[in-house]
C-alpha cells in the first residue's frame, strides 16, 4: 500500500456530486490510503501502519462489510454534525444481531461510550466500543425514513439530482441488509453513532444539534464475525431544516480478540459475560 | 438542545368507559405464560393488571402482512418520546398505525425495555440462570405452536405495559418501582387486523414483577 501522501480532505471532490475519471485499464488497484486524509488526533492510538483498508462515506451513503471476530473499525467525523446509522447482524448465523434493549437494559445505559458492548439477542457481545472521543453515541434507534425525509426537506431524486439526491438511513440500510439476503422484517433498531439524543423527565427527546465536531472517532472492535451495514444520512430527529449529510472516514485493521484483561470486559460484569459467551462460539 | 415533542410522553391518565359485561372476551392469562390471538381492526382490547406491577410483554404484527409488526423505534420516533399513555400511537415498521392508547389508568409504559431471554439472562445476572423460564421462551413456544409463519427474527422490542424504564438526563437506564398497581388497565383499539402476543413475564431476577409473576385479565369488545 502506497503512503504517498494525499491532498487534504477539503480538496477532496464529493463522489456523490463529482464524477470521477476511471483509472487506466493498466492501473493497479485503486485502494488510495483514505485514512491520510483524516485529521490526524482522529488517529490517536491507532498504529496506521497495521491498516486493512479505509474509506470515505459521502454524506447520505450507505454500505456494508463482513468483518471478522478481532478485526477493528476506527470511525471518524469529517464534519461537523455527522450520524452514521449502524447494524449489526452475526455473519455465520444471521438470525442473531444486535439488540438494542438487551445491551441497554444490561448495561444500565441509554447512551453508548468506551467500555459499553453491543450485544446480540443471544447474551453475546458483538462488538465492543474501544475508543471514543465523545462520550455519547445514540443507541435509541431512530432512523430516517422517506416519509419523515420528504416531510422535512422535500424531494430531491436521481432524475434532477443525480447521486446528491437525497438518501434515507433506512432505505439505505435495506439495500445493504438486502445484499445478505436480509428484508425488512430484519432490519433492526440502529445505533447512531456520533448522534446524541437525551430524555427529559417527561419522557420527550432532546436532540444535540453539532454534538460531534470533524475530528471526533469512536472505534469498535468486533467481538464475533459480523455483518455491518451504515448509513451516513442524516439522524431522524435532527431538526437542522436542510438536508446535508455528513462524511465519515473508517479504517480498518486486525486488533485481535479481546484479552483477558480487556477493559470492556472489565467494565461491567455484564459486559465479561457476554463476551465469555461469545468466546464459547470460538474455542 | 432543541426539543421534537410531537405527543408529549407525560403520564396521562384516562379511565374507560366501557362496560366488562359488554365485552366479547373475558379471559385470564396466567401467570408466566404465552397467549396468542387475534384482534379485529376496530376492537378494542383492554389488559388489566390484576396485582399489580405485573409486566405483559406485548408485540404486534398485521394479519394480512407478518412482515408489518410494532416497531418500537418508529414509535417513539414520530410521538417524540419514549414513554407510552393514552393517545399514544403504537405503530409499525412502516410507521403506520397499529393501535392507539385510548384509556390507561396506570399512565406510563415501557418501550426500552425488551423481553428477558434464557440468553440475556445469562449476560445480566448470572451463566447459571440461562435454565430459568423467559418470555423469549414464551414467544418461542407460541410461535412454533401456532406456526403461522412467524419465527425469532419476528421478535422484535416489545412493550412491556405497566413497567417504568425511565431514562436519566445523563443518559442512564433505570428500572424503577412500577408506577402501576392492583386493577390498573391501559386499553387500546386495533387500528388494522392484529396477531396479539403476549408474555405474562416470568422473570424473577429483577423487580419488574416485584419477584412475584401474577395473572392479568384481556378483554375485548368489538366498535360500537
Amino acid at each position: 500500500m502506497t503512503t504517498t501522501a494525499l491532498p487534504p480532505i477539503s480538496e477532496l471532490s464529493d463522489p456523490l456530486t463529482t464524477v470521477l475519471p476511471n483509472p487506466s485499464q493498466a492501473a493497479p488497484v485503486d485502494a488510495p490510503t483514505f485514512w491520510q486524509r483524516f485529521p490526524s488526533p482522529s488517529l490517536a492510538g491507532v498504529d496506521t501502519s497495521h491498516t486493512m483498508w479505509s474509506d470515505i462515506l459521502p454524506g447520505g451513503s450507505h454500505w456494508s462489510w463482513r468483518m471478522p471476530r478481532g478485526s477493528a473499525i476506527r470511525f471518524v467525523a469529517l464534519d461537523a454534525g455527522a450520524n452514521l446509522s449502524l447494524v449489526m447482524y452475526n455473519a455465520m448465523e444471521k438470525l442473531e444481531r444486535y439488540n438494542m434493549p438487551d445491551s441497554l437494559k444490561a448495561q444500565h445505559t441509554a447512551h453508548y461510550s468506551k467500555g459499553h458492548v453491543l450485544m446480540s439477542d443471544m447474551g453475546r457481545a458483538m462488538a465492543s466500543v474501544t475508543a471514543d472521543s465523545l462520550g455519547w453515541h445514540d443507541p435509541l434507534g431512530a432512523l430516517l425514513d422517506n416519509e419523515v425525509m420528504t416531510e422535512k426537506y422535500g424531494e430531491k431524486r436521481y432524475g434532477d439530482a443525480r447521486n446528491a439526491m437525497h438518501r434515507s438511513g433506512k432505505d439505505g440500510l435495506l439495500i445493504e441488509i438486502g445484499k445478505y439476503g436480509l428484508t425488512r422484517r430484519d432490519l433492526i433498531a440502529p445505533v447512531n453513532l456520533f448522534s446524541k439524543v437525551s430524555v427529559d423527565e417527561q419522557g420527550c427527546f432532546a436532540f444535540a444539534p453539532d454534538h460531534s465536531q470533524a475530528g471526533d472517532f469512536v472505534e469498535l472492535r468486533f467481538d464475533m464475525d459480523v455483518i455491518l451495514a451504515v448509513s451516513s444520512a442524516p439522524h431522524a430527529l435532527d431538526p437542522h431544516p436542510v438536508y446535508a449529510p455528513k462524511k465519515v472516514g473508517l479504517l480498518a485493521w486486525r486488533c485481535g480478540a479481546a484479552p483477558a484483561n480487556d477493559a470492556c470486559r472489565g467494565f461491567r460484569p455484564e459486559n465479561a459475560r457476554a463476551l465469555h459467551n461469545t468466546d464459547m462460539l470460538y474455542l | 438542545m432543541n426539543t421534537v415533542q410531537h405527543t408529549p410522553a407525560a403520564i396521562r391518565i384516562q379511565e374507560s368507559g366501557l362496560d366488562p359485561v359488554t365485552a366479547v372476551s373475558d379471559q385470564r392469562h396466567a401467570a408466566g405464560e404465552p397467549i396468542l390471538f387475534k384482534l379485529d381492526k376496530g376492537q378494542t382490547l383492554r389488559i388489566v393488571d390484576l396485582e399489580g406491577n405485573q409486566a405483559a410483554d406485548v408485540i404486534f404484527y398485521n394479519r394480512d402482512d407478518l412482515a408489518e409488526h410494532y416497531s418500537a423505534t418508529d414509535t417513539i420516533q414520530r410521538q417524540g418520546g419514549i414513554y407510552l399513555t393514552t393517545g399514544s400511537v403504537l405503530r409499525s415498521n412502516d410507521a403506520r398505525p397499529m393501535l392507539t392508547i385510548v384509556a390507561d389508568t396506570c399512565g406510563r409504559h415501557d418501550t426500552l425495555g425488551g423481553h428477558c431471554a434464557a440468553e440475556s439472562n445469562t449476560v445480566r445476572y448470572a451463566l447459571q440462570k440461562k435454565f430459568m423460564h423467559s418470555c423469549r421462551d414464551n414467544y418461542l413456544i407460541a410461535l412454533q405452536h401456532a406456526d403461522i409463519g412467524l419465527t425469532k427474527r419476528d421478535l422484535v422490542p416489545n412493550i412491556n405495559f405497566f413497567m417504568n424504564v425511565p431514562v436519566t438526563q445523563d443518559g442512564d437506564l433505570k428500572f424503577d418501582d412500577g408506577v402501576s398497581g392492583p386493577g390498573k388497565y391501559v386499553e387500546m383499539r386495533a387500528e388494522m387486523n392484529l396477531w396479539v402476543l403476549i408474555s405474562n413475564c416470568p422473570q424473577l431476577n429483577n423487580p419488574c414483577n416485584a419477584y412475584n409473576p401474577t395473572p392479568t385479565q384481556l378483554l375485548i369488545w368489538n366498535p360500537a
